[in-house]
C-alpha cells in the first residue's frame, strides 16, 4: 500500500517541504481566529457576568437560560434558526464591503426598504390575484434590487465623491426608515390595520412557507445557500481575487490596472442584496405586510455577526446561529429572571465592545505565527 | 544663552534592543566626544535609527545605558531628551508650513505660554539670531521658504531651544547638491568651533569623508567598526557595512538605443492631493534600449508623475502613447503593451501584506489562462504551481508559496515584485527610487535588473532621489523642479553641478 509519504518523496525536497508549511501556516492562521475569538466570547461573558452580579442576578441561570431558550427544545431550537436567518444575510451584507476595506453599517436601511419595496410591489399583484409564484419572485426581486441600489448608492458615493462609506450607510439608514414610514403611515396605509400603520397584508397565500416538517421559513436555507455562494465568490474566482487585493492594498490594485471603483460598487450592491433579501422573508415570511417592526436591528447585529465571524461568509452561518439563540432565549429570561428586553443589548454591546478590542491582538501571539525566514 | 564652547560628549554603553523575535539592535557602544561630527553609517535595517531612537526616549534599550556629559542618564521619553539638550533633526521636515520661521520656532518651545508676546518674543529672537552662522527669513511662511533653508531653520529651531547634541538623520535627503554641501559645512564648522556635538545617519560615503571627524557603522544591529574619518579608506567603510555580501555585478550596457521612441508623454500635467498642480506640461519620449533618469529632489513632482503612470492618480491633461498608440493606465493596456512597473517601497505600493508569496506573485496573471478556466475561476494548484517556478528563478527566500508576503524580509519582498514584473517580455519598465529601504545586496539586484532589461530592449523610466544612481543607470537624465523638466542631458555630457543648478530650479 501507498502511503501519501511515499508520494511526496518522489517530489523534489523543495516542494515537499512547502507543502507540509502550507498546512501548518494554514492551520496556525485559522486557529488564531478560532481561539482568539473564542477567547473575546469568554471575556464578554464573564464580564456580563459581573454586570449581572451588580444587578443581584444569578450568571450562571442566565447562560443556563439562554442554552434552554436558545437550544434546550425543539422548539426553542428552531426559534433560534429562524431569528438566525436574517442574520446571516446582514453579516454577509457587512463582511462582503469589509473585504474590500469598507465599513458598510447601512445593512438596517437596506432591509427595510428592501422590505417595504417588496410588500409595496405586492399590493397590486395581490389585489389582482396573480399566481403565487410569480408573484414571490417579483417581490424577492423587488426586494433585492432596492438593497442593491441603496447600499450601492452609497458605494458609488464612496467611489465617485470619496464620501465616507461608514457615515453615508448609517446616515442612509435613518433616511430608509423614514421614508418606509412615511409611505406605511400614509399613502400605502392599509386602513385596516389601526394601531400599528402597516402596508396592506400580502395574504397567507404568497407568504413564504415553512420547512417541511418544522417551523422555520425557506429564508434560512437562502441565507446558507448565499453564505456558500458568496465564500466560493470570494476565495475562487478571479472577482473574489480582485477584491482581495484591493482591499488588501489599494495602491497596489491600482497600480495592477483593477477597476477598483467597479470592485466597490459591486461589493456594495452584493450587500444590499443580501440586507434586501432579509427584508423581503422578514415581510413574506414574517410580518406578511411592511410596518415598524421591520426595523428590528437585524441589520446592526449583522454587523456584530460579520466580526465574530472574521468576515468570512462560511463562519458567519454558525455565529448567526449562536446570535440567533440569545435572541430567542430573551423571552424566557425576561419572564424567569424579570429582567428586562434590553439585557440581551448589553450582552451585545458587550460582545462588540471586546471584539473590537480583540482585533488588537491579532499577531502577538508567536505560536501562531510562521516561523521566522532564517536566511536573508 | 552663550555661545561659547558648550558642546557635550554621549556615549551608549552596550545598548541592545530586541523587537519579540526580532534583534534590531545588539550590544552596541558608540562614544561621541564633545564638539565632534560623528558619522553613523550603515545600510537600511542595519540599527541606525534603532539606536537613534533608543538616545531620543522613543524606545527604552531592552539592554544598555546611556552616559551624557560623562554621566549615567535614563531617558525615558523625546521629552527628557530635550531637557538633556539632546535634538533631532528628522529625515523630513517637521515645521508648520503655514507659520512663519518665528513662530515655528516660539511654537516649538515646550514652555512656551498659552498667550504669547509676539513683540518680545521677536525681539529675542532677532538677538538669537545676531549670535548664528547663518539666516533664514523670520517673517514670511515656511511653506515659501526653499528645501535647503527649512532644513537650516530646522538646525536653527534646535539651536534656538539649546540643544548642544544634534542628531541628523540623513539631512540631505531632500537637499540639491550644493545646499547639502553648504549646510553641512555651516553644521561642520560650529562642532569645530565646540558649539555643538553631531551626531548624523547616512548612508553617502561622500558626506562622510567631506565633513565627519570619526564614524561608526553598523551591520545587521551589530557594530562593525569605528575610528577616526582620516584613518578609514571608502571601500574600507564600504566592507564594514555590507560586509562579505557579493554583490551582483551588472552586465555592461550593450547594444544601442533603438532610433524608434517606445514611449511618448504628451503635455502631461497632475494635480496633487490638495488639488494643486503637481506635475505641468512634462513631455518625455523614450526609445527602446534606454534608460531614461529623471533626477530631482523629493517633493517637485516625481511621486504625482509616477502615481499618474501607474494608475494611481488620474492625469489631468495629457496622453501617454506606446508604440506610437494611444496608452491608458489600466489591465487591458498594461498587458497588451507590456508595461511594468517597479515603485518605490514594494510593500506599501505593489505587495498586499496578508497575501501569501504565491498569491502576490500572482497579480499579473490571476485573470488569465492557465491560472483560470472559463474567464473566472481560479485554479490556485496552477497558481502554485507558477510560483514555485518564479521563486526559484527568482532565488526569493520564503517558507513557502504560502507564506504571508510580510513575513519575508526586504529584499526577498523585493525579489518576489521583480519575479512579478519581470518575468515575461517586458516593452516599457517604470522604476521608483530603487534604493530606498532595501540592503545593498537587493539594490545591485535591482539595478543589474534594470541593465539587463535595457539591453533586451526595453524602454526604461527610472525615477529617483539619488543622483549618483541616476548617473550610473541612465542613456539620459531628464531633471525635475516645481513639476516641470527643465533639463534634459545625455548621461555622457552629464555634470553634476549643472545637474544639481537645475534640480534647484535655476
Amino acid at each position: 500500500m501507498k502511503t501519501i509519504d511515499s508520494y511526496t518523496a518522489a517530489l523534489p525536497p523543495r516542494h515537499r517541504r512547502s507543502s507540509v508549511t502550507f498546512t501548518s501556516d494554514r492551520w496556525r492562521t485559522t486557529s488564531e481566529g478560532v481561539i482568539i475569538a473564542f477567547v473575546a466570547l469568554l471575556t464578554s461573558g464573564l464580564l456580563f457576568s459581573l454586570f449581572l452580579l451588580l444587578l443581584g442576578k444569578n450568571p450562571m441561570q442566565f447562560f443556563a437560560l439562554i442554552w434552554q431558550g436558545g437550544f434546550g427544545s425543539s422548539f426553542s431550537l428552531q426559534n433560534s434558526l429562524q431569528r438566525a436567518a436574517p442574520l446571516i444575510l446582514t453579516g454577509l451584507a457587512f463582511a462582503i464591503p469589509a473585504k474590500i476595506g469598507m465599513t458598510m453599517i447601512g445593512a438596517e436601511g437596506a432591509l427595510v426598504l428592501g422590505g417595504f419595496s417588496s410588500a409595496a410591489v405586492a399590493i397590486p399583484l395581490v389585489s389582482t390575484h396573480q399566481p403565487v409564484v410569480p408573484t414571490m419572485m417579483i417581490m424577492a426581486l423587488t426586494g433585492i434590487l432596492t438593497g442593491a441600489l441603496w447600499t450601492g448608492f452609497a458605494g458609488w458615493l464612496k467611489y465617485k465623491r470619496g464620501v465616507n462609506e461608514t457615515i453615508s450607510t448609517l446616515l442612509l439608514t435613518y433616511i430608509a426608515i423614514a421614508i418606509m414610514n412615511f409611505f406605511v403611515e400614509g399613502l400605502l396605509r392599509d386602513p385596516a390595520s389601526k394601531n400599528k400603520a402597516s402596508t396592506m397584508p400580502i395574504g397567507q397565500d404568497y407568504m413564504v412557507g415553512l420547512m417541511p416538517g418544522m417551523d422555520v421559513h425557506w429564508g434560512l436555507v437562502v441565507g446558507v445557500v448565499f453564505a456558500v455562494a458568496l465564500h466560493v465568490l470570494m476565495t475562487r474566482t478571479t472577482f473574489g481575487f480582485a477584491v482581495r487585493i484591493s482591499g488588501g492594498n489599494v495602491r497596489a490594485a491600482l497600480a495592477q490596472g483593477l477597476p477598483v471603483g467597479k470592485l466597490i460598487l459591486t461589493c456594495s450592491a452584493i450587500a444590499g442584496m443580501c440586507a434586501g433579501l432579509a427584508g423581503y422573508f422578514e415581510v413574506a415570511a414574517i410580518q406578511g405586510q411592511a410596518n415598524a417592526s421591520l426595523a428590528a436591528r437585524y441589520g446592526f447585529t449583522g454587523i456584530l455577526v460579520s466580526f465574530l465571524a472574521r468576515h468570512n461568509a462560511l463562519a458567519v452561518i454558525p455565529v448567526a446561529i449562536m446570535f440567533g439563540a440569545i435572541s430567542a432565549a430573551g423571552g424566557l429570561i425576561q419572564r424567569r429572571m424579570d429582567m428586562p428586553d434590553a439585557t440581551a443589548l448589553v450582552l451585545q454591546g458587550i460582545i462588540f465592545v471586546v471584539l473590537l478590542a480583540s482585533e488588537t491582538v491579532y499577531g502577538r501571539f508567536a505560536m501562531f505565527q510562521p516561523k521566522l525566514e532564517t536566511a536573508r | 544663552m552663550n555661545t561659547g564652547a558648550r558642546a557635550f560628549s554621549l556615549e551608549t554603553v552596550g545598548m541592545s534592543k530586541t523587537f519579540g523575535q526580532l534583534v534590531a539592535l545588539e550590544d552596541v557602544s558608540i562614544s561621541v566626544k564633545p564638539g565632534e561630527f560623528h558619522a553613523l553609517l550603515g545600510e537600511n535595517g542595519a540599527g541606525k535609527s534603532t539606536l537613534v531612537k533608543c538616545i531620543m526616549g522613543f524606545y527604552q534599550p531592552t539592554r544598555g545605558h546611556l552616559i551624557v556629559d560623562g554621566q549615567e542618564k535614563q531617558i525615558k521619553s523625546p521629552a527628557d531628551a530635550r531637557d538633556s539638550g539632546i535634538g533631532m533633526v528628522y529625515q523630513h521636515f517637521t515645521l508648520v508650513p503655514c507659520l512663519t520661521a518665528a513662530e515655528n520656532m516660539v511654537i516649538s518651545r515646550g514652555d512656551a505660554p498659552s498667550i504669547i508676546d509676539w513683540t518680545k518674543e521677536k525681539k529675542a529672537l532677532a538677538t538669537f539670531m545676531d549670535r548664528m552662522p547663518f539666516q533664514v527669513p523670520l517673517n514670511i511662511p515656511v511653506s515659501g521658504l526653499a528645501a535647503g533653508e527649512k532644513q537650516k531653520l530646522e538646525i536653527l529651531k534646535q539651536l534656538y531651544l539649546d540643544q548642544r547634541f544634534l542628531i541628523l538623520d540623513e539631512p540631505t535627503s531632500v537637499l540639491t547638491p550644493g545646499e547639502a554641501d553648504e549646510i553641512l559645512g555651516l553644521v561642520h564648522t560650529m562642532a569645530q568651533k565646540g558649539e555643538i556635538s553631531v551626531l548624523m545617519i547616512t548612508h553617502k560615503f561622500r558626506e562622510v569623508k567631506a565633513f565627519a571627524d570619526s564614524v561608526t557603522v553598523l551591520r545587521r544591529g551589530k557594530l562593525t567598526g569605528t575610528g577616526k574619518v582620516s584613518d578609514l579608506s571608502t571601500d574600507q567603510m564600504s566592507h564594514m557595512m555590507i560586509g562579505e555580501t557579493q554583490l551582483r555585478k551588472s552586465d555592461s550596457r550593450k547594444g544601442d538605443v533603438k532610433p524608434k521612441s517606445r514611449i511618448e508623454l504628451i503635455g502631461l500635467f497632475v494635480d496633487d492631493n490638495q488639488g494643486l498642480p503637481a506635475v505641468e506640461a512634462v513631455d518625455l519620449k523614450i526609445n527602446g534600449g534606454e534608460v531614461l533618469g529623471i533626477a530631482g529632489v523629493s517633493g517637485n513632482g516625481q511621486t504625482e508623475l509616477l502615481e499618474a503612470l501607474a494608475g494611481q492618480r488620474p492625469l489631468k491633461d495629457g496622453r501617454i502613447f506606446v508604440n506610437g498608440k494611444p496608452f491608458e493606465a489600466s489591465r487591458k493596456d498594461y498587458d497588451a503593451f507590456k508595461v511594468f512597473g517597479l515603485p518605490e517601497e514594494p510593500l506599501k505600493n505593489a505587495a498586499v501584506k496578508r497575501m501569501s508569496v504565491a498569491e502576490n506573485l500572482a497579480f499579473r496573471t490571476f485573470d488569465k489562462p492557465p491560472v483560470t478556466s472559463i474567464g473566472w475561476w481560479l485554479k490556485p494548484p496552477k497558481m502554485r504551481e507558477k510560483a514555485i517556478d518564479l521563486i526559484a528563478q527568482f532565488r526569493v527566500k520564503t517558507p513557502s508559496p504560502e507564506t504571508p508576503i510580510e513575513n519575508l524580509s526586504g529584499g526577498n519582498v523585493q525579489r518576489t515584485i521583480l519575479a512579478r514584473e519581470l518575468s515575461g517580455d517586458v516593452e516599457v519598465l517604470i522604476v521608483a527610487n530603487p534604493c530606498f529601504g532595501l540592503d545593498f545586496a537587493s539594490v545591485a539586484e535591482i539595478r543589474a535588473q534594470i541593465i539587463h532589461q535595457r539591453n533586451s530592449g526595453a524602454a526604461i523610466l527610472l525615477i529617483s532621489e539619488d543622483l549618483d544612481e541616476i548617473l550610473e543607470l541612465s542613456d539620459r537624465v531628464a531633471v525635475m523642479s516645481e513639476g516641470q523638466i527643465n533639463y534634459v542631458v545625455a548621461s555622457a555630457e552629464a555634470d553634476r553641478n549643472t545637474i544639481g543648478k537645475h534640480m534647484a530650479g535655476h
